[in-house]
């Protein structure tokens, strides 16, 4: 491993991988931690328990801001594990000579955000620190929800289930690539950042039998498949052509040399579910307005154990891989 | 009946970018190609090496699993056409040096932040505190400058014959609106130069590779700029046919077939299959602004390769104002910088060895830490093999 923390450690692939594993596992080791899910499960299974840290460059970008990006990423992590968020607490490093204006507005969408999940904050902190100590501002939020389906697990996909994911992907990440490198695009982008709480429930109350849910944040839903893959010693195979992915985003991608399974989400979820529970997965799933365009992406088999493999329309197939590095553009 | 119908579906939907590309990914195109390969292929009197000469072109053969479809007789032979894999260990520690002066910010293009010197690569350099940027267009870096008078910027100019001109134009506006803060290390590259070399090698200890290389997939890119003409001299001298060819699977796998074909009907030709952009002469604009700022240095130094005669552009003497490797001169070394002992980039870049061959190919020598040219971008055939792995033949 690298003598110094570069920015490729903290990008949801394979070296931030290698930085948890090497230096938070080995110390913090237990048996909760090492199950490495979205949420850690408590208290007999009872409760689910997420923590996440935001920073974002720009804070206000096309179909979020960092307030909003708070609450849903916590609330998230605590859905995909089958549980309903109850309470949070947010905790705020800020640079000296932020706008107090922009900080209201951040708040005020945090607000609106809890009460969609019907989650409130009982904690806080703020430290305020020097000029250049940190970007504007950093948010942490750490949150508590109640499991109302035991068994939600990552490890235990079988070739019973079916992958499916919940909208078109990587709108997040090319939001912001796009707005953080001043490209302009003649068309609509925005991020996909959502609550995925009431998605979740309906499920649950709908009886679909769910084994596993991600939502695909940093490393996009390349690195979830092979965390997937790897975690139930299963292979995933991907039909390529039935992977979603919107006009816009394609665009960005074209032209910077991206992939979109690589690319971030914020409101963006993967299901393992039993295959007899497609149909009705999908009559929930498509009766919300962002995910009414969920579709079944691959299916799972035994053939290459702990991989990703890409099935292409016109009959070849490759491995999709953990990113890795830091997310560059191609050159030519 | 037919035709109302497809008129008015044409009307209703608006043109999008997935019109535009779709047809040169269209499933039973491909296997339409496939099959016609395969039968073309049934006819050759000897298996064929065709050398793809651009990473961007072997990202697309690896992306789309192209040799999958192809048959036995048929192999590519993945060339050095990627500008960050072939940068010299001694020119990645000019930009660390240069990253690491006072009040100065180093911009490149892409994932050339990623790749080792003897010193470490410019993200290291950067993680140390140097303010080290990346940009899509050269011309970006004017906003930077404009942000940052104090600062001097250094724009470590890399790429072939498709960035070259983005770095005149940017030389251009500098020069004539008299910006005095940006400067420029230029590493520019050409392609015809070094398809010479691997064919023509005059180095002893490689000899043997000299017949591996039976034809090349030009790209189209390049040719934009240049015009075909740069390859007139490959069939004619060299005995070897060259299809200019786009990147989509659609367009290399017509191309592959129009080779295929000149060898069955006895044909050494160059051909264009990327008609839609590619002309004999190319954009002469940008040929006339390279022209009048770059001139070729003797020799550039070739990651894996060595010193290649002419391949390599420099600033002319009288732009040496701003030239960053002459303002830096006494703090840019010129030694020389062995390439790493257990490394086979050359062999591969020859064609005469896969990288798979190499014993420390996905073991010491990985993406994520690359000891040899090919691994160090998503372009590099070792990097492209590593990431699309082992179930292409």
């Amino acid at each position: 491993m690298n003598k110094q923390i570069t920015l490729a450690m903290g990008n949801g692939g394979e070296e931030n991988n290698e930085l948890i594993n090497k230096i938070f596992y080995k110390a913090f080791k237990n048996d909760i931690l090492e199950k490495s899910e979205d949420a850690a499960v408590i208290h007999d299974g009872a409760l689910a328990f997420s923590t996440d840290s935001f920073t974002v460059s720009p804070l206000f970008f096309p179909g979020g801001d960092i307030g909003k990006l708070a609450i849903c990423g916590t609330c998230n992590d605590l859905a995909m594990m089958g549980a309903k968020p109850k309470y949070l607490t947010c905790s705020f490093i800020i640079e000296e000579g932020f706008s107090i204006h922009e900080l209201e507005k951040i708040v005020r969408s945090m607000k609106k955000e809890l009460a969609k999940n019907g989650a409130v904050i009982v904690g806080g902190d703020t430290k305020v620190v020097p000029n250049g100590c940190v970007d504007k501002i950093f948010i942490n939020t750490t949150g508590i929800g109640e499991i109302q389906k035991k068994g939600i697990s990552s490890n235990t996909i079988s070739s019973d289930d079916v992958i499916l994911v919940s909208r078109d992907l990587g709108r997040h990440g090319a939001t912001i690539f796009a707005a953080r490198e001043g490209i302009e695009l003649s068309s609509k982008l925005e991020s996909d950042c959502a609550s995925l709480t009431h998605h979740v429930q309906a499920l649950i109350d709908a009886g679909v039998e769910i084994t596993a849910l991600r939502d695909a944040t940093r490393g996009g839903v390349s690195a979830v498949l092979n965390e997937w893959a790897k975690q139930s010693n299963i292979c995933i195979e991907v039909q390529e052509d039935s992977i979603p992915v919107s006009q816009e985003v394609y665009g960005v991608c074209e032209l910077l040399g991206f992939e979109a399974v690589n690319l971030a989400n914020e409101g963006t979820f993967v299901l393992a579910i039993k295959k007899s529970f497609l149909k009705k997965a999908f009559e929930v799933l498509h009766s919300f307005e962002n995910s009414e365009n969920a579709v079944k992406i691959a299916d799972v088999s035994y053939e290459y154990v702990g991989k990703v493999v890409l099935l292409s329309s016109y009959g070849t197939k490759r491995f999709l891989d953990t990113p890795t590095g830091e997310l560059l553009p191609r050159i030519c | 009946m037919m035709i109302t119908a497809k008129i008015e579906v044409l009307n209703m939907k608006e043109l999008q970018l997935k019109d535009l590309y779709d047809g040169f990914r269209d499933p039973e195109v491909i296997k339409g190609f496939a099959k016609l390969i395969e039968e073309e292929a049934k006819k050759l009197s000897h298996p064929i090496n065709i050398m793809e000469v651009c990473g961007g072109h072997t990202h697309s053969i690896m992306k789309f699993g192209l040799p999958q479809l192809l048959p036995e007789n048929i192999n590519f032979i993945h060339g050095p056409g990627c500008p960050v894999c072939i940068m010299p260990k001694e020119r990645i520690d000019h930009a660390y040096i240069l990253a690491d002066q006072e009040d100065t910010i180093l911009v490149t293009l892409g994932d050339m932040i990623k790749v080792p010197g003897s010193r470490g690569s410019l993200q290291d350099i950067r993680a140390k505190g140097a303010d080290v940027r990346f940009i899509y267009s050269p011309l970006d870096i004017l906003k930077i400058a404009e942000e940052y008078p104090d600062k001097k910027i250094i724009f470590f100019a890399i790429g072939f014959e498709t960035t070259t001109p983005m770095t005149t134009a940017l030389i251009d506006i500098v020069l004539k609106r008299q910006i005095k803060n940006i400067f420029f290390h230029i590493n520019h590259v050409t392609v015809p130069e070094v398809m010479v070399e691997l064919i023509d090698s005059r180095d002893e200890h490689i000899d043997s590779y000299n017949n591996r290389i039976d034809a090349f997939l030009g790209p189209s890119h390049v040719s934009v700029i240049t015009g075909s003409k740069i390859y007139e001299k490959f069939p004619k001298e060299h005995n070897r046919p060259v299809v200019v060819s786009g990147f989509e699977p659609v367009d290399v796998m017509e191309a592959i077939l129009m080779i295929v074909k000149q060898f069955n009907e006895g044909r050494c030709e160059l051909e264009i299959e990327y008609k839609r952009l590619v002309t004999y002469g190319g954009n002469l604009k940008a040929q006339a602004l390279i022209e009048n700022y770059f001139e070729k240095a003797s020799l550039f130094k070739w990651r894996g390769l060595g010193n290649i005669p002419d391949s390599g552009y420099k600033l002319r003497p009288q732009f040496a104002d701003i030239d960053a490797e002459k303002i830096y001169a006494d703090i840019l070394p010129n030694e020389e910088i062995e390439d790493h002992k257990l490394c086979i980039c050359g062999d591969i870049l020859r064609g005469m060895a896969k990288p798979d061959e190499c014993t420390i190919f996905g073991t010491a020598c990985k993406p994520q830490s690359p000891l040899g040219s090919c691994m160090v971008s998503s372009e590099g055939a070792c990097a492209a093999y590593y990431k699309y792995g082992n179930l292409l033949k």
